[in-house]
């Protein structure tokens, strides 16, 4: 049995206020919704229930004892337990090793008692039926398996508080019902749950109730049984949301990507993707659906020169486009917003202005025979911030000082701003505030009704839905199934999880 | 770079290269130490004073040559033509052995040359490489790299010099230790707490060790030599296994630094991969992260580590003066810290393939030394080059890809 | 001229601690430390007074004092011009000790055996086989981390010391070795393949030579290089994030050669400078670990060229200044590297700095 409360929590990094005055309160046998979107500030109340930051101000209380989390030890020991939304798990470790990890059995001259702590793995699993075999090694599970591992990880230390942190950006629908069965499960056996989303409809499912945080406060909260979807995003935003985008109806013109038999392999030399199909056409916005992992990343560097294909076709514009560089191809007029922007999209020590021609600084008007024009540099750099409406104090201003919002607007700035025929979007919205967001929806739809192609990849799918006009599902490598703009969540889903 | 598919093709590659440099072997092999060579090559198996005097083995060497040039030339023409093989790189070993065995051959043609003793140089050579190899296994297998273990090998055989002949050689290497953990401390302190580069501070390490040692040794080791007369650790011969022909000399009479050497291996190994500590560890160098959550106190592991592993530097380079020559000369490290980093590498950070590893460079570098007695035409300075070219060859990763731990060079911040 | 440094240092990046402050306080204090460790060893405090002060005649003290610090500079300027290239592309250059070895060789050898040219012709010429030669010996380094993705720091910490072995064996050769000589020394470089000096009108002594002004054009070459063209810019990609100079087109392996060529041609042409300008001829230890000095320069420059300019001229002070403290105070001219090990390791970590001087740094603005 546990009770947990935060009173008046408050945590500032330098002039950012992340938590401002924060009282929740859950305990066992409920599950509390934390709801808001990127940059609201749930990761850092969360770290601070689980001991790897402190407060500024403000009490935890579990059980009526205050307590003072010195660090996860500490949190740990007193019965809170996180499920990380980015797996805490070392890829080369075995399930058990993984498990044990920090609280290891022990015996004479510290030797690990392997065998010991396998059995009580396999005992947990059993008891909640989180099916694993602790012996495999943890980077060859699957992702769903491992989010069990991390799940296991918690129950091993007795935690009576179990945080899931955005568990379901990595799951398909049906995963995601398994994983809200677990969670009831857990509920019903006296554990205490917070379930921190930024997905409307999820929290509603599961939750008992509902806080939803906003720009660092808790702005409200709600009855799940009651609230609806509008009053909820309405909450987490600040103003009233338009939850569906305008998209008419648009022709569609010739074909501009054609993709034919094409299998590429993946680091480990596996197939990652097998004999694909499909076409992109002028005016078009075609959303590839798919839990990540499945080849879309693959896909997307054969298509940008990145990655050898192994057999099969890309034509550009009818033309074969297959052993073309990656500037090559760039030059043809196709453009990639990169899924990691701080790993390939910018360069966090360039300026704004530099990062702008990361992908043309060989070409006039920018440099000439191999010498950099900066002035013409600086004069289309001031016109992109203008128009894509980045907020940076200067051109010269790093990149890295911006919030991530304003570096993918940048990204897309630098991507759609010339000679563009095809766009392919990686992830383009990830991590981002609802504003940006709602800027970058509309550059898309408007690049599209401009009559260019655009290839939008993304795990979510809300997106994938309000943006695309054909709709392909991609599972272990394949194109399963195609679908028509106006498919439902559950067709979809089913699709992502392999079932046609 | 375009990321290569190999798969099937990679094999296919991998065997055809072998094959075509099979072959070559065997045809270099007939030409320069088949043809036109006389005499036989004697190769001493055994000393006068051993308990067990074994034969002479003697090889005539034109015919021997012929003979393996023969078989190389033979296997390399099928793996040629088979196109496939998962045991090509098995085959590329075998070929290179079989290479040096020609040109041991070839150079001791009418000559006698000391197996055994050649045996016992290579154990005794490998010793401060393979110690070198274990402290990079200790400090990067928590993910730090450490460039500075030539610098924590100099400062320890320069305190072994010192202090050996201050308070005699138990003391001496008791100090020289302790020098070199210090010196690990230093590094542990620039590279976790004050964020230096990891790359940057190993080379500071080096500088600072080198001008500290010469500019002692020559203010105050020129004029007083009694402080660089240090005793020198004797080999210890352990009874009965010491009898053992042809293995015994070379592996049970040595002296405490080869022993300690092998024992410090295969501790670690225990400590490694054995214990929860161990285990503790080898997460903070895969995941810092992932063990931080759980409560695993990632600097302070580092911080244990990386004095480890100067620790183990300075053991390492006490045997450079205590194990070796007892005097202290500027610079006398030669580079084998740098050695015993590529033979961690080439050991894929296990402190038992370090060993390995470290032993074929002490062949190389043994190798090196003998021919120049045996007076072959190849200039002596090339021959001291092949330990070297042997580094660069193994570090080119023509071994297969070896993986270092995955956080290594990066520090961990708590955001 | 004025409006270009006036821009740059009114411009938002220039952050005046980064750039003067800590690389001052950084000199200061290893200056200090090393003072502390003389007076541990057992020098008097009157005898290191003697020693520090000769370090600064020795280095500004008189025309030929400063005469003397250029002299030494040079060759430290031009390395780490390279090494700081290629740190800047995210490559630890520390094989500039082999480079400047190898340049040397093939420099000295065109100096002593071409007698048929005038010296506006031998001169550059021997120069040139300098950089050629030191491109091509770090480029072998390049190519394995471009090709096999060989750790540049162990590949070309091996080369330098195979380059001191091949030294060692071709200054034996008969053909290499001076006539006469049993100990490994090179024919001296024919009189037109001499850098001139340039104050020999003023008093014949200075030994300042011409390789001097090669230096200060160097520096605007690899300023230029680096900032204005769009071959600099691929390199500050690659070093900055090489993923996303991946994506953005950038071929990786063509710019790690290039940079390492380049690099390479710059210590190579230091290896020249100093076989042509001032010891004529080469020995095994000509290099005088001036590879491994001009990392330090580079780091203290911060990897820009015109700190590079002034940090190497301070180093330069400290080996002009160093002779004299050892002639005169008999201090061993190692405390000088000593003091090099502790400026790296202060500039490498700003934190210490500021923690041991707080007082002189303003509150930091949480950005």
């Amino acid at each position: 049995m546990v009770n947990v409360e935060l009173k008046n929590i408050s945590k500032s990094f330098g002039p950012v206020k992340a938590n401002q005055d924060i009282n929740i309160k859950v305990k066992s046998g409920e599950i509390l919704g934390l709801l808001g979107e990127n940059g609201a500030g749930k990761s850092t109340l969360m770290n601070i229930l689980c001991g790897l930051y402190r407060p500024d101000t403000g009490k935890i209380i579990i059980n009526n004892d205050e307590k003072n989390f010195d660090n996860p030890g500490d949190a740990i020991l007193a019965g809170v337990g996180m499920v990380h939304q980015h797996f805490m798990l070392v890829p080369i470790f075995t399930v058990t090793e993984n498990v044990v990890l920090g609280n290891e059995e022990t015996g004479r001259l510290n030797h690990l008692k392997i065998n010991e702590s396998e059995q009580k793995v396999r005992e947990i699993s059993e008891k909640y039926s989180l099916l694993v075999d602790p012996k495999e090694i943890t980077e060859r599970l699957p992702v769903g398996t491992q989010q069990r591992v991390e799940i296991i990880k918690v129950l091993f230390r007795s935690a009576e508080l179990i945080i899931f942190d955005e568990p379901t950006a990595v799951l398909t629908p049906q995963e995601v019902k398994e994983l809200f069965n677990i969670m009831n499960a857990l509920k019903e056996s006296g554990k205490a749950i917070i379930f921190i989303t930024h997905k409307l409809h999820e929290v509603r499912e599961v939750c008992d109730s509902i806080s939803i945080l906003r720009s660092g406060t808790i702005v409200g909260d709600a009855d799940p049984k009651k609230v609806s979807n509008k009053e909820l995003a309405t909450l987490m935003v600040g103003r009233p949301v338009n939850l569906s985008l305008e998209r008419k109806k648009n022709k569609t013109g010739k074909s501009i990507l054609k993709v034919k038999d094409l299998s590429v392999l993946s680091e480990n030399q596996e197939i990652a993707v097998n004999k694909v199909n499909f076409e992109v056409k002028e005016g078009e916005i075609v959303g590839l659906a798919g839990v990540q992992g499945n080849g879309q990343t693959e896909l997307v560097e054969a298509i940008t020169g990145l990655r050898e294909s192994v057999s099969g076709k890309i034509e550009f514009f009818e033309r074969s486009m297959q052993s073309l560089t990656p500037r090559k191809i760039h030059k043809l007029g196709v453009r990639h917003i990169p899924e990691d922007r701080q790993k390939s999209g910018i360069i966090g020590n360039f300026s704004v202005s530099e990062n702008k021609i990361l992908n043309d600084y060989y070409q006039p008007p920018f440099s000439k025979n191999y010498i950099m024009s900066w002035e013409d540099v600086d004069t289309v750099s001031k016109k992109v911030v203008q128009n894509f409406d980045i907020r940076t104090p200067s051109i010269n201003t790093f990149a890295e000082n911006l919030s991530g919002g304003n570096q993918q607007k940048l990204v897309v700035g630098r991507e759609l701003s010339n000679n563009v025929d095809f766009l392919i979007a990686s992830q383009p919205t990830r991590g981002i505030d609802v504003g940006s967001i709602e800027y970058i929806h509309k550059q898309l739809i408007e690049t599209r009704n401009n009559g260019k192609g655009i290839l939008l990849i993304s795990t979510e799918l809300d997106e994938i839905l309000a943006l695309s006009d054909r709709i392909l599902v991609m599972f272990e490598g394949n194109i399963i199934k195609e679908f028509g703009s106006n498919a439902s969540i559950e067709e979809i889903g089913l699709a992502m999880a392999g079932q046609v | 770079m375009k990321i290569q598919n190999q798969n099937n093709f990679g094999n296919q590659q991998q065997t055809l290269i072998t094959g075509y440099l099979l072959v070559i072997f065997g045809i270099f092999i007939s030409f320069f130490f088949g043809y036109g060579v006389e005499g036989d090559a004697v190769f001493k198996l055994s000393r006068p004073r051993d308990e067990f005097v074994i034969p002479n083995l003697i090889v005539p060497a034109s015919k021997y040559n012929f003979l393996i040039s023969f078989i190389l030339v033979f296997i390399g023409a099928r793996l040629i033509l088979k196109r496939m093989s998962s045991f090509s790189s098995l085959y590329l070993g075998l070929g290179l052995f079989l290479l040096i065995t020609c040109f041991l051959v070839w150079a001791t043609a009418g000559k006698s040359f000391s197996l055994t003793g050649m045996m016992q140089a290579t154990i005794i050579r490998a010793t401060p490489i393979a110690l070198a190899a274990l402290a990079g296994v200790l400090s990067e297998r928590v993910a730090i790299i450490n460039i500075g273990i030539e610098g924590m090998l100099l400062v320890g055989a320069f305190s072994g010099a010192v202090f050996g002949s201050l308070f005699g050689g138990v003391i001496g290497l008791i100090l020289a230790v302790i020098t070199g953990g210090l010196f690990g401390l230093l590094h542990a302190v620039l590279v976790i707490t004050y964020r230096v580069d990891q790359i940057i501070s190993g080379v500071a390490i080096n500088i600072l060790a080198l001008g500290l040692t010469s500019f002692l040794t020559s203010s105050f080791l020129k004029s007083n030599p009694e402080l660089n007369d240090a005793p020198i650790f004797r080999p210890i011969k352990i009874p009965f296994l010491s009898d053992i022909p042809i293995l015994g000399p070379t592996l049970f009479q040595q002296n405490f630094f080869v022993y300690g050497a092998i024992i410090l291996v295969f501790a670690s190994t225990y400590y490694l991969f054995k214990t929860g500590i161990g285990l503790r560890l080898r997460a903070v160098g895969e995941h810092p992260k992932a063990a931080d959550t759980l409560g695993v106190n990632v600097l302070r592991l580092r911080y244990l580590n990386v004095t480890l592993a100067g620790m183990v530097a300075g053991f390492g380079g006490a045997w450079f003066t205590l194990g070796s020559v007892g005097r202290f000369d500027e610079a006398m490290t030669g580079g084998r810290g740098f050695i015993g980093l590529a033979a961690m590498i080439f050991g894929r950070w296990h402190p038992v393939g370090a060993l390995m590893a470290a032993l074929i460079f002490g062949f190389a570098d043994s190798l090196q030394q003998k021919l120049a007695i045996l007076r072959t035409p190849i200039p002596s300075e090339f021959l001291a080059m092949a330990p070297y070219i042997a580094t660069i060859v193994f570090v080119a990763g023509l071994i297969g890809r070896a993986r270092a731990p995955n956080a290594i060079g990066k520090p961990y911040i708590k955001d | 001229m004025i409006e270009f440094i006036k821009r740059k240092i009114i411009s938002e990046n220039f952050d005046y601690e980064e750039i003067l402050l800590t690389p001052i306080l950084a000199t200061l204090l290893a200056l200090i430390i090393g003072c502390i460790f003389l007076l541990a060893t057992g020098e008097s405090f009157s005898n290191i007074l003697l020693a520090f002060s000769n370090l600064f005649i020795g280095a500004f003290g008189s025309l030929n004092a400063i005469s003397e610090t250029c002299t030494a500079a040079t060759p430290l300027i031009l390395a780490a011009l390279g090494i700081s290239l290629a740190f800047r592309a995210g490559l630890f250059n520390i094989g500039a000790e082999g480079q400047i070895i190898i340049g040397g060789i093939a420099t000295v050898i065109i100096g002593f055996s071409i007698d048929f040219l005038p010296i506006w012709l031998h001169l550059p010429l021997a120069l040139l086989f300098g950089a050629i030669f030191g491109a091509l010996y770090a480029a072998i380094a390049g190519w394995l981390k471009a090709s096999t993705g060989a750790h540049e720091v162990i590949s070309t910490i091996m080369l330098n010391l195979i380059a001191l072995r091949l030294l060692d064996y071709l200054l034996r050769l008969p053909i290499i070795q001076k006539e006469g000589r049993n100990d490994p020394i090179s024919k001296s470089v024919l009189e037109t393949a001499q850098l001139p000096q340039i104050l020999s009108f003023i008093e014949p002594q200075l030994r300042i030579h011409s390789g001097f002004i090669i230096m200060l054009f160097a520096v605007l070459f690899v300023y230029w290089l680096l900032f204005h063209t769009t071959i600099g810019f691929e390199f500050r990609s690659t070093g900055a994030n090489p993923n996303a100079a991946q994506y953005a087109g950038i071929k990786a392996s063509l710019t790690i050669v290039l940079v390492m060529g380049i690099a390479g041609a710059l210590a190579g042409l230091a290896g020249a400078n100093q076989i042509t300008g001032v010891l004529g001829r080469a020995t095994p230890g000509f290099s005088a670990s001036i590879g491994f000095d001009a990392i330090a320069v580079a780091l203290l420059g911060r990897s820009h060229p015109f700190g590079v300019l002034f940090a190497g001229l301070l180093f330069g002070a400290l080996v002009a200044g160093g002779r004299l403290m050892q002639v005169k105070a008999g201090v061993s001219i190692d405390l000088i590297t000593i003091i090099q090990a502790l400026i790296i390791v202060f500039i490498a970590a700003p934190l210490l700095v500021k923690n041991t001087v707080p007082w002189a740094f303003k509150a930091k603005k949480k950005s």
